[in-house]
């Protein structure tokens, strides 16, 4: 079985040790280590480090179509965000009548705006297993229309790049409309609770946290399923060249297609996670720069590594929020330089230095390997 | 002893002309005018106005106008009458209405204000405006005609015609016409109606509406025929006010793509940081205006080439320091150079502020050109299209006529044969990149003139400036133009009916779209070139 398989490998069985140690430490030292002792994790910080997990999902999305398909994708943030906007209904929806306005139905900002009844788009979020395939299915279809227009008319490389970033700009211009009925620019928030679980609790944030840490697991696995698999070699060689790929008979659109989508989905999961434990979606998320940040967080991870992107998104993010903290003006020059030193210097990433010092150390154990090689 | 005579001489001529004014004041009728205007009884007051008005002196428009607005005072004790500047406090400001010599303070009490009733007040507006048809500038006459169009009453329609007699100029005749007209259709006269069926001034309208309601059928039918006459017009005119829009819109991504068009359409180097470089144009030209305080129109012209020399060094900076490095990789130099945008932004923000800047734009360039009542058309918008229109040739003269253009067509069509051939390709590679981000200096010294300018300037035209190159066609200069024009024209025909904001998305929806249907743009590159 194609899902199987990765768990025989010896990196992803590293990747989910090293991931799974996490989070047994992180709940261990926050549930059992007293409020004062410097080991104790508070709860924001869970909430952090959840934050954190569901860029690393993300980050694993974007690498599957940029590592394994050769697509760099500017407009992963719209998944992402569509995904955080179908939990944000779902969330809005458990609000009930405990809204400021205290209308039963309908969200606070559709009783603002005058608004008589539900838009037809916002039936069925009150149901948690509706908005949880929504989840999945709005993000999917969008990249599955997306992908079949450009993938058929063979649209890629600098143009689909730019067009992706057209369309999340596009989404975000849309979603800042109050008539879209989305909250327009202040976006949804003010959740209350979560499957019935306060989302103020300390409780509930660490399951969310856990939950995303098994979302990338899971999501980790699927991906590395898919690019062992015959799909995956047929992904890679589209990469390396299409055309050769189409000429030996391979339709190239149809795996361009599949993975795309997958990788949209995988998206709209991590957005799904981030909503409630952040507490608030808004059309920021749409935003191209957004998206471009994801990019960079595998680029200095490692394409085409997986486990890089997960680095990479951890170690950007962690950046982000202690230059945010100590000196907001710098991070902008700080991502910038990153941007600038990573595709300059570091080609192939954090991921590329581990392997080449691993080689390296190889090399040095068999010195004759090289000669029989060479 | 001539040296003493003509010294004396020079003394008498000399107390004479300080004497003069004194002696005039004696003599001046306006002094009369006035103060029989502040001895008349109410019954005379609008005898002594018109004895004013019709005198022709110079100064009688300032005296009517302090006199309507409870200016015109006496002096208790000398019976002088004064005109009061300020009017706050205890102690009035005054001075002389017959010098307009400043005559320092006066306590309140001394002061007797020249009484004038509602009945002359309400007149005095078009007293007034009688006064401004007599001047000696056109303009003048002109705006004042206009003035009076729905103003004009039957104390005035005497007075009106005789001006009408003498009036030479025909824009102004027209407006004099047009004045009496709307006050004749009031009274029923059918004849008024044709003269207005050809006006666009909304008060024309607002006429003509009041007769097609009236009671007398003749009447109301002829003024509804007049409306849908105008109203044709009107369509015509709006029209032409939304190509004139559309048009400058597409000037406007026309320059911001053209820049981008070379670098990425003729050298495939993706240059996220092309918004920066117009964002840098934008604050040259506000740099320069702060070294030329005053002078906003000189600081502008040289923001020309300032503008095209500041983004063309940031543009070999960027070229020498990254993008050479990255030959061959379009991703990532996607990548390094939206960088590169970040590092920008934030500098502009940290060295200058994250506020926006003022540009002041100078006068010949504020103001419009008004082509009709209903028609004017922006004079810094038309600068604007013009100035990307003269940018595109001179890009098109380059690219076609000079050894450069020769050599960057040859590099981009075949790298290998051209160096072989004796051209130094790095070379050309920096000149290129040089002169893309060196126009893009320029677009910003025109959006100056239009938009904000701020740190973000540059992130709201990289996204269109993408759009305009890859849907004109990549490679084609031509292709941008018709690109930036006919999607301008787009953006502001979808706009009534959507929207702003979603006339945006139906444009970015679209050019999506069109993307899937035609990936080379509207005119794609032909040849062996396509195939790279």
């Amino acid at each position: 079985m194609w899902l199987t398989r990765p768990l025989q490998e010896r990196s992803t069985q590293v990747f989910l040790g090293v991931l799974f140690a996490a989070l047994v430490v992180v709940t261990f030292l926050h549930l059992f280590m007293p409020q004062d002792s410097a080991l104790h994790v508070s709860a924001f910080t869970v909430t952090l480090l959840g934050k954190y997990l569901c860029y690393a999902l993300l980050a694993v999305a974007v690498d599957l179509v940029w590592g394994y398909l050769g697509i760099l994708s500017l407009g992963h943030g719209a998944f992402f965000a569509l995904g955080g906007y179908a939990m944000g209904m779902y969330l809005m929806r458990q609000i009930g009548d405990r809204g400021v306005y205290g209308d039963p139905v309908l969200p606070d900002f559709m009783v603002f705006l005058n608004w008589l009844e539900l838009p037809w788009f916002w039936h069925g979020f009150e149901m948690a297993w509706f908005a949880f395939i929504m989840v999945l299915l709005a993000p999917g279809l969008l990249a599955l229309v997306f992908g079949f227009l450009a993938f058929r008319s063979r649209v890629t490389g600098v143009y689909l790049s730019i067009i992706t970033q057209a369309l999340t700009f596009a989404l975000m211009l849309a979603f800042f409309r109050n008539e879209m009925g989305f909250g327009g620019n202040n976006g949804l928030t003010d959740f209350k609770d979560i499957l019935g679980f306060n989302l103020r609790t300390d409780a509930t944030r660490l399951g969310l946290f856990i939950a995303t840490g098994i979302a990338l697991a899971i999501g980790y696995v699927i991906c590395r399923g898919i690019v062992t698999s015959k799909l995956g070699r047929v992904s890679v060689a589209c990469r390396d060249a299409e055309a050769r790929t189409r000429f030996l008979g391979y339709r190239v659109e149809r795996v361009q297609l599949f993975v795309f989508v997958v990788s949209a989905m995988l998206a709209g999961v991590a957005g799904a996670l981030y909503v409630p434990q952040v507490g608030i979606i808004n059309p920021s998320e749409f935003s191209p720069l957004f998206s471009i940040e994801i990019v960079v967080w595998v680029a200095l991870g490692g394409r085409a590594t997986l486990y890089g992107a997960v680095i990479g998104a951890i170690l950007v993010n962690y950046a982000k929020t202690v230059f945010t903290g100590i000196m907001p003006d710098a991070w902008l020059f700080a991502l910038g330089g990153l941007f600038v030193l990573v595709t300059v210097f570091l080609p192939k990433g954090i991921a590329g230095l581990l392997q080449k010092r691993r080689k390296a150390k190889t090399d040095n154990d068999t010195p004759t390997g090289q000669e029989a090689t060479a | 002893m001539s040296i003493c005579r003509s010294l004396t001489l020079l003394l008498i001529a000399l107390v004479c002309l300080l004497s003069l004014p004194a002696t005039a004041q004696e003599d001046d009728p306006g002094k009369a005018l006035l103060i029989n205007l502040a001895d008349a009884p109410a019954s005379k007051v609008e005898e002594a106005v018109n004895a004013i008005v019709s005198s022709g002196d110079e100064r009688a428009r300032g005296w009517l106008e302090a006199y309507g607005n409870n200016r015109l005072s006496r002096v208790k004790d000398t019976g002088q009458v004064v005109l009061v500047l300020n009017n706050r406090g205890r102690d009035w400001e005054i001075a002389d209405p017959l010098t307009g010599e400043n005559m320092g303070e006066m306590s309140r009490r001394e002061l007797d204000r020249v009484a004038i009733n509602n009945r002359i007040r309400g007149q005095l507006e078009g007293i007034l405006a009688m006064l401004d048809l007599n001047a000696k500038d056109p303009d003048v006459r002109e705006a004042s005609a206009q003035d009076m169009m729905g103003k004009v009453d039957a104390s005035l329609v005497a007075p009106l015609e005789a001006r009408l007699e003498q009036e030479e100029n025909a824009a102004v005749r027209n407006r004099i016409e047009e004045a009496l007209a709307i006050y004749r259709v009031g009274e029923g006269n059918l004849e008024a109606v044709d003269v207005l069926a050809g006006s666009l001034h909304p008060r024309a309208r607002a006429a003509l509406n009041e007769a097609a309601r009236s009671d007398n059928q003749e009447l109301a039918a002829s003024a509804t025929k007049a409306l849908e006459s105008i109203e044709q017009k009107l369509k015509l005119n709006r029209a032409a006010e939304t190509l004139y829009f559309g048009l400058s819109l597409g000037s406007v991504l026309v320059l911001a793509a053209i820049g981008l068009a070379i670098t990425f359409g003729v050298m495939g180097v993706i240059n996220m940081a092309h918004g920066e470089l117009i964002m840098l144009g934008a604050y040259t030209t506000w740099g320069m205006q702060q070294l030329f305080p005053g002078q906003p129109g000189l600081a502008l012209i040289l923001s020309i080439p300032a503008g095209f020399m500041v983004a063309a060094t940031a543009g070999i900076i960027i070229e020498r320091s990254v993008i050479q490095y990255l030959k061959g990789r379009p991703l990532e130099t996607l990548l390094a150079t939206f960088g590169i945008s970040l590092i920008l932004q934030q500098l502009v923000r940290t060295v200058i502020s994250p506020q926006n800047r003022t540009v002041v734009t100078p006068d010949w360039m504020s103001g419009s050109l008004v082509i009709n009542d209903a028609l004017s058309l922006t004079l810094n918008r038309l600068y604007v299209l013009a100035f990307a229109l003269i940018v595109f040739a001179g890009l098109m003269l380059i690219m076609r006529k000079t050894r450069l253009g020769l050599e960057v067509r040859a590099v981009t069509q075949n790298r290998a044969m051209a160096r072989s051939m004796g051209i130094r390709a790095t070379r050309v590679d920096i000149m290129t990149f040089a002169l893309g981000s060196g126009v893009a200096g320029l677009a910003g010294v025109a959006l100056s003139q239009l938009t904000n300018v701020g740190p973000n300037l540059g992130q709201n035209y990289i996204i269109d400036s993408f759009m305009v190159v890859v849907f004109g066609g990549v490679g084609n200069l031509w292709g941008t133009l018709i690109a930036g024009l006919s999607l301008g024209t787009i953006n502001q025909l979808l706009e009534p009916w959507a929207g702003a904001v979603l006339a945006k998305i139906i444009v970015l929806v679209f050019i999506i779209l069109f993307i899937q249907k035609r990936p080379k743009g509207l005119f794609p590159q032909k040849g062996r070139a396509a195939e790279g």
